[in-house]
């Protein structure tokens, strides 16, 4: 009896979201074997996340019923654990709810897709303070929040889709507030005439909590309460107020996941995986699409995915009309990010008795004195807990200006009896994966 | 969000049995029962689902006896039992 499963194919895509959906029904249709690895229980990513049998928007149902004729083979609540190389082959050690899988393939696309950024602020840490992107998971997951009083205060386009969720589903929304000044949004909006269908979208949002103001440059500077959220406190600069409040969802745009990439040595800059015009990365037969090269949300992440499909299947010149689409595509989601930069205001909210690592319980005032995310470790344990830096990584790169710290496995928390599967496949040294991520140590298999 | 017409599933929650639409998360669950609170941190303090997503661990709770699972990540099936870290009277999981 083996500690393992294991499984071969031609191309593993790891993520299930748009940008991996892509990628797997474009190689499938070239008569690619694909195996798809997702941690969630429906395919979608974070997007198109719905429970199982209930509606879907148009464009995410189209995709899933082309995900699911496509051959390829989705596999669910599986975790990627490690990612290493040899010369012909890569092999992906996964976590299939405690126990190991192990997938040999010979290219892998990186469709990891993004989470939400979160800047602390006092009280951000009560019960009832949720993620934007928090709330729309957990909405299109189930949940209710009928009746609830809601303020809505972050940045970015995601505010509006959200806002009017929570409206539809009954939800009281006190107030929606955008960081940004209200001239940037409004020549953000203009600039959107070259896509009427999302002008046209955004309205409908808007439709939605037409009773509750937008206000634009308008940030949450505290939350209150004590064992559950009380109370807000709002500023547009000039006036500060207080709403009460039993959700505040907050987040200021999307940081994308680069854990796994930078495990197996890829280049990253700014926080984003550097591929070609084929969507490769600087490591031969790993390719990178969607929110992990970029924030660009979910139709450039099909297009990326798309043609990383199409590489992996064929060395022939992509579709030139799928390439300007990316061009023009990418063109709007740095436009939006010009549009939405976060105010210098944000980043002085958090005192030094907030707490700015969720994990291990780290104030400010205890980890500001480190210089680099490695000290902040070894003095306090910030960034050491089961989210391995995930949420107070990006907040304190920008409070702090700190770099990241090195990528090992196991890049998600596993139990004792997948590592040891692993051990026991590897050729006597105790699993550890990569000590220093180079491009050497994917391509020749070389551990320490 | 329009709730399915599939039957509901029996639950227990902190030791109370509840009856909930099927296919939703054990965190949607929790937040719809009026439990905000699924665990306490180093120091004590309340803390509750922030990312929906499975990144930020603040979600865990002992699903069927195993401890530290994603309420985010999981989804209720008939007879599942769900216990949150502050109901419990020991200290030895947070």
């Amino acid at each position: 009896m083996t500690d393992s499963d294991r499984l071969q194919t031609g191309l593993a895509v790891i993520g299930a979201g748009p940008a991996g959906i892509a990628a797997a029904v474009a190689a499938a249709g070239c008569a690619v074997d694909v195996v798809v690895l997702d941690r969630g229980l429906e395919p979608g990513g974070q997007i198109w996340r719905h429970r199982a049998g209930a509606p879907v928007p148009r464009v995410a149902s189209q995709w899933l019923a082309r995900f699911e004729r496509s051959g390829a083979q989705l596999l669910r609540g599986t975790a990627v654990i490690d990612v290493r190389g040899t010369a012909n082959r890569i092999e992906i050690i996964a976590d299939q709810g405690g126990r190991a899988l192990h997938v040999h393939a010979r290219d892998v696309v990186l469709a990891t897709g993004a989470r939400e950024l979160f800047v602390p602020f006092p009280g951000w840490t009560l019960p009832g303070v949720l993620g934007v992107g928090g709330a729309q998971a957990l909405l299109k997951s189930g949940a209710s929040f009928a009746g609830q009083r809601i303020v809505v205060a972050g940045s970015g386009p995601l505010l509006l889709p959200v806002a009017a969720s929570l409206a539809h589903a009954g939800a009281h929304l006190v107030a929606v507030a955008e960081q940004a000044g209200g001239a940037a949004v409004a020549r953000f909006g203009a600039g959107l005439w070259r896509s009427p269908g999302l002008v046209a979208q955004a309205m409908r949002y808007r439709a939605r909590f037409l009773g509750t103001r937008y206000r634009t440059g308008t940030w949450v500077t505290a939350a209150h309460g004590t064992d559950r959220l009380t109370h807000v406190t709002l500023t547009d600069g000039a006036r500060t107020w207080d709403e009460r409040a039993d959700v505040l969802c907050t987040g200021y745009g999307l940081v994308p996941n680069i854990e796994i990439a930078r495990l197996v040595g890829c280049a990253t800059e700014r926080g984003t995986v550097v591929v070609d015009e084929r969507q490769v990365t600087t490591i031969p037969r790993v390719y990178a699409v969607g929110e992990a090269t970029g924030i660009g949300g979910a139709p450039l992440a099909i297009v990326e995915g798309t043609l990383a499909g199409l590489a992996v299947a064929s060395p022939r010149a992509l579709p030139a009309s799928l390439v300007r689409q990316r061009t023009a595509l990418r063109q709007a989601a740095a436009r939006m990010h010009e549009a939405f930069a976060l105010r210098p205001e944000i980043r002085t909210l958090a005192t030094r008795d907030t707490i700015v690592c969720r994990c291990e319980d780290v104030p400010l005032g205890a980890v500001q004195s480190a210089r680099c995310a490695r000290q902040g470790k070894l003095y306090t344990r910030a960034g050491m807990g089961p989210c391995q830096g995930r949420i107070c990584g990006p907040a304190l790169e920008l409070l702090l200006g700190w770099g990241e710290d090195t990528v090992r496995s196991p890049v998600e928390p596993t139990s004792i009896s997948v590592l040891r599967a692993d051990a026991s496949e590897a050729t006597g040294a105790f699993m550890s994966g990569h000590q220093d991520a180079s491009p050497s140590s994917l391509t020749t298999g070389a551990r320490q | 969000m329009s709730k399915q017409g599939a039957r509901p599933v029996r639950v227990t929650v902190n030791q109370r049995t509840v009856d909930v639409p099927a296919g939703v998360t054990v965190a949607t669950m929790l937040l719809d029962a009026g439990i905000w609170s699924t665990r306490t941190s180093v120091h004590g303090e309340p803390r509750g689902p922030l990312c929906g997503m499975g990144v930020c661990f603040e979600c865990r709770v002992t699903i069927d006896g195993v401890s530290a699972q994603r309420a985010c990540l999981v989804a209720v099936r008939d007879g599942i039992r769900v216990e949150t870290a502050t109901a419990r009277t020991s200290d030895g999981e947070r």
